[in-house]
């Protein structure tokens, strides 16, 4: 009798698809379907210059603009040269090369990891880089999506493809249902704090479970985005028919029959049953509360009615200074309550929560009511923005006294004018909490964009529940 | 790139952990070209007042540090951002390597693409090695061919991708290697088109983005 084919999991499947060769050493050449790149890509455009290369494949090359574009000045002017250099250093590398571009005033202009997926260039199946680290995002849709350095990206643009070596795989289940007034960012807190931040380094991730099944695209897209702060190579949840909804119609997917006929390939893509993973973590969705961060690292993240920890009881001395060292920079004390720490601005948008969903989430609680700090608030690109304006959400969110601003990583990445000033807290729906991140010496805690807008009404951090009794 | 044998040099501590790449080089200083050098921005935040002057708790900059090529921290060092510029600040800094109980995958690889040696040991022997520097240790030696790191009495092996390994100890760059392989690229690509036909995109018209 002939031997049964190993059963594969669902990244064995995107893996195996995309070798083109592998080495004696392990190292896998794998086929890159799509590229996107940004301003910030200028380094390794600059190394193709130095070698007088062309992009190899420039149909499969994607440039965006979205690190370093403006969101809050008339006709998207740019006074700073430096910043304005680096909008058009993009658009003219695109324009050398014959890429797709999504510039500064193209009405589908956005963050790179929203206008993939809006505009149908991320589908099922594709292996997806850019030199970005949020690109494990795309994994939402079941697609081999990870970031990549300057020299990998020069690698692409010239081969369309990439050396790999095969990480191990690790699957994340969350059975039951998330409970009213948590979602998919603070389920992405629990498994990092749970696991750390480097608890899936060199891992595949992939997250499954009926609470998995059972979220949006955009909450799949928040759950992937976050995958890089547990250290993860890349995330992904299956495709299903959430996943081919959401593609239908898009406008560079498959149209008509091909549609059909690539949705047929998508849903074989799920992976074998009793196919092996390397590492099995488990959560229970009922037991996830709203979380926070308190720290300066995405793994110092708690339910927000817990207490910040004292580093006089942490279990050994490396982690009793990482402590220390986070509420140093905070300005946080051991044993406050996180429902006590004030608050000086919000910020509600990137790649993490920037979608119709997350907005909607936001204006649910702020609707009729006014923010006590000021705040920001950058749909995550610019049919997100038409689409929320013809909702009425721009005018929710403006009658709570928040600005509704134009669509970029704006005040995630502290690299385009968005910046919370130096000792400010900010409640942010980013991911990272790091020093410096959202501008020097800013503190910045990361939470969903519920709480958030419950952080904007209270003016400290607050829980979101009782703000939603009575609300649909 | 110059290939990576054995280090003898001067290192320094330091003792944190989650030294993320925005740390190592704040996003603000990510729009200058490379030509200008960023070991100046390295870890800017943490060793620069706002007037420029260096901290005086600077891990960096204190005298006895001068000259370091080997950076021993904690665990989860490079995490977050993908930005290469955080590898050529530490390269521009005059480092050869960087020895911690872990690494952000996406640093670690890009570190190997800039000749730098992302060597993992474990969180105890950091520890003893981080104590050893406080205790005035200064040169140690990594020595890649044996995956070994001596600092005064102390020996310790470390971890490090054996193709990785490889890589750093000829100089090798990927790209050659790549460009070798263009037919079965090219041969792959046309049967992939075959057996994959949704996973193309039309060329760009006029109209498209």
């Amino acid at each position: 009798m002939a031997e049964a084919p190993p059963r594969r999991t669902l990244f064995d499947k995107l893996w195996d698809a995309h070798v083109v060769l592998t080495r004696e050493d392990g190292q896998s050449l794998l086929w890159i379907d799509r590229h996107f790149f940004h301003e910030g890509s200028h380094h390794a455009f600059a190394q193709l210059r130095a070698r007088g290369a062309k992009v190899a494949r420039p149909a499969l090359n994607i440039g965006v603009a979205d690190h370093y574009v403006p969101t809050r000045t008339p006709q998207r002017s740019i006074a700073d040269s430096g910043i304005a250099g680096m909008v058009q250093g993009l658009e003219a590398n695109a324009r050398a090369h014959g890429t797709r571009l999504y510039g500064l005033h193209d009405p589908r202009q956005g963050i790179v990891h929203v206008v993939g997926p809006e505009q149908g260039l991320t589908l099922p199946g594709l292996t997806i880089v850019c030199g970005d680290s949020h690109t494990s995002t795309h994994g939402a849709f079941g697609a081999l999506a990870f970031g990549i350095g300057a020299s990998e990206v020069a690698h692409v643009l010239m081969t369309q493809t990439l050396w790999q070596r095969k990480p191990k795989r690790m699957r994340v289940t969350v059975e039951g249902t998330l409970p009213a007034g948590t979602g998919a960012k603070d389920l992405a807190l629990a498994i990092i704090a749970r696991i750390g931040a480097d608890g899936a380094q060199g891992h595949a991730v992939e997250y499954t479970g009926s609470a998995v099944r059972g979220l949006s695209m955009e909450g799949r897209l928040t759950l992937c985005n976050m995958a890089i702060e547990s250290g993860a190579r890349c995330g992904m949840v299956a495709p299903d028919a959430t996943t081919v909804g959401f593609l239908r119609g898009r406008p560079l997917a498959p149209q008509g029959a091909a549609f059909e006929q690539a949705a047929e390939a998508w849903l074989a893509l799920p992976g074998d049953a009793g196919a092996e993973f390397d590492r099995e973590v488990s959560l229970q969705a009922g037991e996830i509360a709203p979380i926070v961060t308190w720290g300066v690292s995405p793994e110092d993240a708690l339910p927000v009615t817990a207490a910040i920890p004292d580093p006089d009881r942490a279990n050994d001395p490396s982690r009793a200074a990482q402590i220390r060292d986070a509420l140093d920079y905070m300005g946080l004390r051991p044993g406050q309550r996180l429902e006590e720490v004030p608050i000086d601005r919000v910020f509600i948008g990137s790649c993490t929560n920037s979608r119709i969903e997350d907005l909607r989430a936001a204006a649910a609680v702020l609707a009729g009511r006014k923010a006590r700090v000021p705040g920001l608030v950058s749909p995550g690109s610019s049919l997100v923005k038409r689409q929320a304006e013809q909702e009425g959400l721009d005018r929710i969110f403006r009658e709570a006294g928040l600005e509704w601003v134009e669509s970029g990583c704006s005040m995630c990445v502290g690299m385009n004018g968005d910046l919370v000033p130096a000792g400010e807290r900010c409640a942010s729906t980013t991911n990272r909490n790091f020093k410096g991140r959202q501008g020097k010496g800013a503190r910045t805690h990361l939470m969903s964009p519920a709480m958030v807008a419950a952080a904007a009404l209270a003016g400290h951090i607050a829980d979101v529940r009782p703000m939603l009794e009575g609300r649909s | 790139m110059q290939p990576f044998t054995t280090l003898a040099a001067p290192a320094c501590p330091l003792p944190l952990a989650n030294v993320d790449t925005d740390q190592l080089i704040p996003a603000r200083f990510m729009k200058r070209p490379r030509s200008e050098g960023y070991g100046r921005f390295l870890l800017h935040d943490l060793r620069f007042t706002e007037d420029g002057t260096v901290r005086p708790d600077s891990p960096l900059d204190r005298p006895e540090r001068a000259g370091a090529r080997v950076l021993v921290a904690r665990r989860n060092f490079g995490s977050g951002s993908s930005r290469e510029a955080a590898v050529y600040a530490l390269v521009d800094a005059g480092f050869r390597c960087v020895l911690a109980p872990s690494f952000g995958d996406i640093f670690a690889s890009n570190a190997v693409n800039n000749g730098l040696l992302p060597a993992r040991l474990e969180e105890r022997e950091i520890e003893q090695l981080l104590a050893w520097l406080e205790q005035g240790g200064r040169d140690l030696t990594v020595d890649l061919e044996a995956c070994a790191v001596r600092a005064g009495n102390h020996r310790f092996g470390f971890a490090i991708d054996p193709v990785w390994r490889t890589k750093l100890l000829n100089g090798w760059n990927d790209l050659d290697l790549t460009l070798s392989h263009a037919e079965a690229i090219a041969a792959f690509a046309e049967a992939d088109a075959r057996r994959r036909p949704w996973a193309g995109l039309p060329p760009l018209g006029p109209e498209a983005g």
